[in-house]
């Protein structure tokens, strides 16, 4: 697939491939830690597939937003806990 | 909050899911499909950037002709009354009517807790085949691929097809019973072909019976993992670690409503219906079988819900047939006792709360635990832990509450008002 979307993670531009899901971008991005734990360690993607939340982030403002069910959108801001 | 009737819903867009609502709706059944997911499909057939091909492409083609209603990354989060499911959506919740339910829900990876598995990129099996279907970078990157069942074997070969310098197949598995089932394989010709297909694939590309993860480590992220063989102990340097010891049925939904639980997963008699009247329940969720079984649980539940037992009966001896594989592979694949030895005590086996094994490893019940430490009380509400603890301390989930899914404050405040 050749479309591509622009989005940003931590204010920094991503392109992902159209359709991607919101986890592709942050790991683009060059992030490893989606947030933290309740004891400050970093963690990042689980399951993939929605049942872990390992992957929350805020997307547009709107926190704990599960990275693996929500597909890129230009302009899409993203903010993780890093 | 908008309200609708339909004479049957169907909650998981999967093969069963998506199976279930074609045959309700071939019957003159005006049928309401929905998924969390944004995309039809289900994990097995999930798209991603490609468009599906192949058996998922036809029955998803049969679900526009039958005029199957879609509902896209909607989450039953509560059932607030008999015949009503409270849905939560990113643009507004809907509360949805039904005559007939058909619960296809699935099911998730068991994970299994051992030092190091809560590093960022050590991930399910399933679980980075699923990102990497959506553009996840694994071009180049090093990946152990480990745990138990044949999802590994798929797993491991998308993942190379991704570019992903795949260092070995661990599976849990020892080499003289995974012999035994390969043997048996040959009373079911698609398997044994899909089998080889697989294996083929995977040439070049060690597969390790008798083999599992014993620890993973790196600081900030994973680095290399611990595999021990035999009376072998070695650190694999990788990049990722996908890692997963076969499937867990998601039952919530189910427990919700009320129905009954077997013990493979959600109890149904020959037509697929729990013990609620009217809700049925096909595929993984009610006992692992891989996707022929799914499929043809999903027509008997479809065509039973639209009241057609006559055309689902036709399909009962199809569907024995797949049973009897289902069984022969839970019992190759069951996880073996040394992985409960893994978790050391500062372990963490609730990733929600970050709840240790030495903290609960003393109780008796799931139930008690809970109450003094929060393992299994974040936001995934014990869907990754459970898995563990039934395998590690026997405990089983002891009830569900609403909301089955964590949803926003207004909607719970919405869920269940009159129109």
């Amino acid at each position: 697939m050749s479309e591509t979307v622009k989005l940003t993670v931590n204010g920094v531009v991503v392109t992902a491939p159209a359709g991607a899901m919101v986890s592709t971008a942050v790991a683009l991005a060059g992030v490893s830690a989606f947030r933290r734990s309740v004891s400050g360690a970093p963690r990042a993607p689980l399951c993939g597939m929605g049942i872990c939340f390992e992957c929350r982030v805020t997307i547009d403002g709107r926190q704990h937003c599960r990275g693996c069910q929500v597909t890129c959108q230009p302009g899409m801001e993203v903010r993780t806990d890093e | 909050m908008s309200s609708h009737g339909h004479d049957v819903i169907v909650v998981g867009a999967g093969p069963a899911g998506l199976a279930a609502a074609c045959r309700a709706a071939e019957c003159g059944a005006t049928v309401a499909l929905l998924d969390d997911n944004p995309q039809p499909g289900g994990q097995i057939w999930r798209a991603g950037a490609r468009p599906p091909k192949g058996k998922a492409a036809r029955w998803l083609r049969l679900a526009g002709e039958r005029q199957v209603g879609w509902i896209a990354a909607a989450r039953v989060f509560a059932a607030p009354a008999p015949g009503r499911i409270s849905i939560e959506r990113s643009n507004g919740d809907i509360d949805l009517g039904y005559r007939n339910l058909v619960l296809a829900t699935g099911a998730r990876e068991r994970f299994l807790p051992f030092p190091g598995w809560t590093l960022p990129n050590v991930m399910g099996a399933g679980g980075l085949q699923a990102l990497a279907k959506s553009g996840y970078p694994v071009r180049g990157k090093k990946v152990v691929v480990a745990g138990s069942g044949p999802l590994l074997l798929a797993g491991a070969r998308y993942l190379r097809g991704c570019g992903a310098n795949v260092r070995l197949v661990a599976e849990q598995t020892g080499h003289s019973t995974l012999y035994r089932f390969a043997r048996g394989l040959a009373r079911h010709p698609a398997k044994l072909a899909q089998a080889v297909f697989l294996r083929a694939a995977l040439l070049g590309i060690p597969y390790l019976s008798g083999c599992w993860p014993v620890a993973a480590e790196g600081s900030g992220k994973l680095e290399s993992v611990t595999l021990r063989r035999g009376g072998k102990t070695w650190s694999e340097p990788c990049d990722y670690l996908a890692c997963g010891f076969g499937l867990v049925p998601n039952v919530e939904l189910a427990a919700l409503l009320g129905c009954r639980m077997g013990e493979a997963g959600v109890e149904v008699d020959e037509y697929q219906q729990t013990s609620v009247a009217g809700v049925y329940c096909a595929g993984e969720a009610a006992g692992i079988g891989g996707i022929d079984l799914s499929l043809v649980e999903g027509e008997i539940a479809g065509y039973a819900a639209a009241g057609r037992p006559e055309a689902a009966r036709k399909l009962f001896r199809a569907r024995q047939s797949h049973r009897r594989f289902a069984a022969a592979l839970a019992e190759t694949f069951a996880p073996r006792d040394e992985l409960r030895t893994l978790p050391q005590d500062d372990t963490l086996v609730c990733r929600c709360e970050d709840v240790g094994w030495g903290r609960i490893r003393g109780f008796s019940t799931w139930r008690e635990a809970k109450l003094q430490t929060r393992c299994g009380m974040g936001p995934c509400q014990g869907r990754v832990c459970g898995g563990a603890v039934g395998f590690l301390l026997g405990w089983k989930p002891e009830s569900v509450r609403p909301p089955v899914f964590p949803a926003r404050l207004e909607s719970l405040m919405r869920a269940g008002d009159p129109e």
